[in-house]
């Protein structure tokens, strides 16, 4: 007959319980999140009478975890960002090219003269003067090479030289290429992280997406153009001797060579020599400060064999000018005074205090690898999503006041009992969802408006099977044993089907259309287990307590 | 009293007229297709790409102005277009002005948008945006293929899981019934130019997922049924299947329509061709669960001996110790 055992039925009051003690938190949203905070800046060390007050507004042994609020809700900035993987070929041939020069030097006598040709940026192309040296040309080329190491296997190099008539050309390997995107888009990720750290901004989203995206997601900041200033830039910092001055954008350039415009002075470019001397990667430190005029500019210190480099050349070029280049442009071309042996200098330029910060910021933070190509940015306004949520939260309180109402109506007592089931659903939902701390979207929203409507569904299934077998005259223990043993099937089928798609579309979907999923499919799963657990034990009790002689349900 | 929405027995005939609907069903599916085909449907920039632009400013709209001040950009098709909703406030007038993804632009123009955010500033002071999207076209494109897949993939799914538990002349009622919806719905978004976007997507696939929820249940009863009355033909066993669940398909409906109806009316522009997707989708779900998917499965024909006679047996779920 209708039995539960006294294990089961303390299991399942105890998940209720734990499921609506997770989900509480939620109801004091505000408090409980400045209660969190303050929790935060005080481990961080950050000791005062203020945030203990804070902290202490939200007891300690009650569950703390909230649902996350998406960016539609919340307000924010997202940003999808291609990472150009293609840069870095280029630098990398740029570095190569003085090893491939000394190289071949050496073997001048078999190779005659060497020079460099016009090629596509992540090639490099080399002429020799006597052909019939090219085996022993491209065996030194490929002496250069260092291993991979791939998952396809052992003896890929990481470049790859042949020869083209009396040319030879270098490339970086398919295998090197392949491992170069994946550490580009690593570092930029690292980059874009501290970036982003170092504004100081709560819970910011950086994920990698796909062989070569990076999605970016920050709330509470002002716009999209905002953050794309913070991470936009790649911060390439190179200090590059400089050729010559001039005016013209066209100018013909020897190889290796190229024309950069001035950053402050309109119609002035630069020629400099590509390869640089020191990148800003052997920073160790920039700050922003003032030269001695009092105007804003960034200090900055090399490690040892940034330093050194610098000094070297500091040394060798007394009265020559070199260029301070961020991202291809001149910041300033200064003409070396004197030896410079410390490595540590002093970057000017026409600054606000306001760029001198953000350029600190960039330069201690690294250097992007690549360049960074904006596939999709949103902005959503705090308010927009205040409303959203406002909206929200009136249309799930009337969903609920009229499905119970209805539900009341329809099955008597036996509603009643669907309807405590159905909140107590509710409230599993938001404990769930804590607890995995997953994201609430406003699509997620309608997806627990959606589960309302819809989690009564197995009850109803239950409720109709129950009213059929009383009809062919059983008893009602009977009845509603059989009830729930014969909906039982129906209700699995359906729910499998409906998870099912949850599944597909939380693996397909991106940002608020997986919000809509995971409530989707929590939904199912708490609406299953209420109406074949806990509506089963409300009416086993009930029906043990009165022993009626017939239900109407 | 209770609230009774069908009367205790019933036992309609579905399947009288049963050429008649399938013919309704087929003819509405040719008159949706017709319109995706020649109106195409109105894609958000999730699927096109380009920028939208959602404003708020106390004094009342004007399109015209809006319209003149974006003009002297040049940025080809803009559309504007004023939103009225009942939860906005009285001095909440709110715009939406989308702009086709320029020509040449892998990527989002950010150019573009602070050009067009000062030139509204400059003849409505008091504007406010209070969301920017822009989406490239590379994105969009891909996001499409997703969206198609992620359908398709779903069917695909649900197709497998019902033909092993049932038998295949389910899984292709079932899935005619799917395809059926989902069409119906491309159509009216087509017929009546809603925005089309990635949440509607979303919604689809909730269409697919529920219309399932309502087949599933009456092919489960039909399931039984055939193995209680044997002797009956088929026509007879899935009518009284049909009526015995006839009040459950309309109890679940009504709640869940309850409940989307509340969001659709409260719950803010926004989401509402979300909501409106399916809400659309639960009825056109409902309807097909009798009259296209148990239709089929009449036509199809099905097994009539299933060799384990036992109500619950043949299905592994049904011992579950609760």
């Amino acid at each position: 007959m209708l039995q539960i055992d006294t294990w089961k039925r303390v299991l399942i009051w105890l998940v209720c319980v734990t499921g609506l003690l997770l989900a509480l938190p939620n109801a004091f949203y505000t408090r409980v999140e400045q209660s969190n905070d303050a929790q935060a800046a005080i481990e961080l060390g950050n000791d005062t009478p203020e945030l203990q007050a804070q902290a202490a507004e939200w007891p300690t042994w009650l569950p703390s975890s909230l649902v996350n609020l998406g960016l539609d809700l919340r307000g924010g900035a997202h940003l999808l960002a291609e990472v150009r993987v293609q840069d870095v070929y280029e630098s990398r041939m740029e570095a190569m090219w003085p090893e491939v020069r000394d190289a071949l030097r050496d073997e001048r006598a078999t190779v005659g003269t060497i020079r460099r040709q016009e090629s596509a940026p992540d090639e490099i192309r080399v002429r020799i003067s006597q052909p019939e040296g090219m085996p022993r040309a491209l065996e030194v080329v490929r002496g250069l090479a260092r291993q991979v190491q791939t998952l396809t296997g052992v003896g890929a190099t990481d470049i790859e030289a042949r020869a083209d008539g009396d040319t030879i050309v270098v490339q970086l390997s398919e295998a090197e290429k392949l491992a170069s995107d994946d550490r580009t888009v690593r570092q930029s990720l690292e980059i874009i992280r501290r970036r982003i750290d170092e504004v100081g901004t709560r819970e910011p989203t950086i994920q990698r997406q796909g062989a070569d995206r990076i999605l970016i997601q920050v709330p509470g900041i002002g716009s999209a153009g905002e953050l794309k200033n913070i991470i936009g830039t790649t911060a390439q910092l190179t200090f590059n001797p400089v050729v010559n001055r001039g005016t013209d954008p066209d100018a013909s350039v020897g190889i290796g060579e190229e024309v950069v415009p001035s950053i402050d002075e309109s119609g002035v470019y630069y020629i400099i020599e590509s390869a640089p001397v020191v990148t800003g990667e052997e920073l160790v430190d920039a700050q922003p400060s003032f030269d001695q005029n009092g105007r804003p500019a960034v200090s900055f210190r090399f490690n040892t064999s940034g330093a050194r480099k610098f000094g070297d050349y500091t040394r060798d070029n007394i009265g020559a000018p070199f260029a301070i280049v961020l991202d291809d442009e001149v910041i300033s071309a200064p003409v070396i005074q004197s030896h410079i042996p410390g490595g540590s200098g002093i970057i000017t330029g026409n600054f606000s205090v306001e760029e001198s910060t953000n350029l600190a910021i960039l330069l201690r933070a690294g250097a992007l690898p690549a360049g960074l190509e904006f596939l999709e940015e949103r902005t959503i306004g705090p308010e927009l999503g205040q409303d959203s949520i406002d909206a929200g939260k009136v249309a799930t309180i009337v969903a609920f006041v009229a499905v119970l109402t209805f539900m009341a109506l329809s099955y008597g007592l036996f509603g009643i009992f669907a309807n405590i089931a159905l909140i107590i659903n509710v409230g599993l939902l938001f404990g769930l969802l804590s607890l995995i701390g997953a994201t609430l979207t406003l699509p997620g929203i309608a997806g627990i408006v959606l589960t309302v409507g819809m989690a009564v569904d197995a009850n109803v299934l239950i409720f109709e099977r129950i009213r059929e077998e009383l009809k062919s005259a059983k008893g009602p223990a009977r009845a509603i044993e059989l009830g729930y043993e014969k909906a039982l099937s129906a209700i699995l089928d359906a729910n499998v089907t409906t998870f099912i798609t949850a599944t597909i579309l939380f693996a397909m979907g991106s940002g608020p259309v997986r919000g809509f999923a995971i409530t989707l499919g929590i939904g199912i799963l708490t609406s299953v287990f209420t109406a074949i657990f806990v509506t089963r034990l409300m009416v086993v009790m009930w029906f043990e307590r009165r022993r009626p002689k017939t239900i109407e349900v | 009293m209770r609230l009774k929405l069908v009367p205790q027995n019933t036992s309609f005939d579905f399947f009288s007229r049963w050429k008649v609907w399938l013919g309704i069903s087929g003819l509405m599916m040719v008159v949706a297709f017709a319109s995706f085909m020649l109106q195409g449907l109105n894609f958000g920039i999730d699927f096109r790409g380009g920028t939208t632009i959602r404003t708020e400013s106390t004094q009342p709209i004007d399109v015209g102005t809006y319209r003149d001040a974006i003009a002297p950009l040049e940025l080809g098709d803009v559309t504007i277009t004023e939103i009225f909703d009942p939860t906005f406030g009285e001095d909440e007038n709110v715009a939406m002005i989308r702009i086709q993804a320029q020509a040449d632009a892998e990527a989002v123009e950010a150019a573009t948008i602070t050009a067009v955010e000062q030139a509204l500033q400059a003849v409505i002071p008091d504007i406010q945006f209070v969301s920017v999207e822009s989406v490239g076209p590379k994105v969009s494109g891909e996001l499409i293929q997703t969206a198609v897949i992620a359908v398709a993939l779903a069917i695909g799914a649900v197709l497998v899981y019902i033909w092993l538990r049932f038998e295949w002349q389910f899984a292709l009622g079932a899935v005619a019934a799917l395809v059926h919806d989902v069409i119906l719905t491309i159509g009216i978004f087509s017929e009546l130019q809603i925005r089309f976007d990635l949440a509607i997507i979303a919604a689809l696939l909730t269409i697919v997922g529920y219309s399932l929820n309502d087949t599933v249940v009456v092919f489960d009863r039909v399931r039984e049924n055939l193995r209680k009355y044997k002797k009956k033909d088929l026509k007879e066993v899935l009518n009284i299947s049909i009526n015995e669940t006839l009040s459950r398909t309309v109890m679940t409906s009504v709640t869940t329509l309850l409940a989307l109806i509340s969001l659709y009316v409260l719950g803010g522009d926004v989401i509402r061709g979300f909501v409106f997707a399916m809400i659309w989708g639960v009825i056109v779900g409902t309807y097909s669960s009798v009259f296209v998917a148990s239709t089929i499965l009449l036509w199809l024909g099905v097994k009539r001996d299933w060799s384990k006679p036992s109500n619950t047996a043949g299905n592994q779920f049904a011992n579950i110790d609760a």
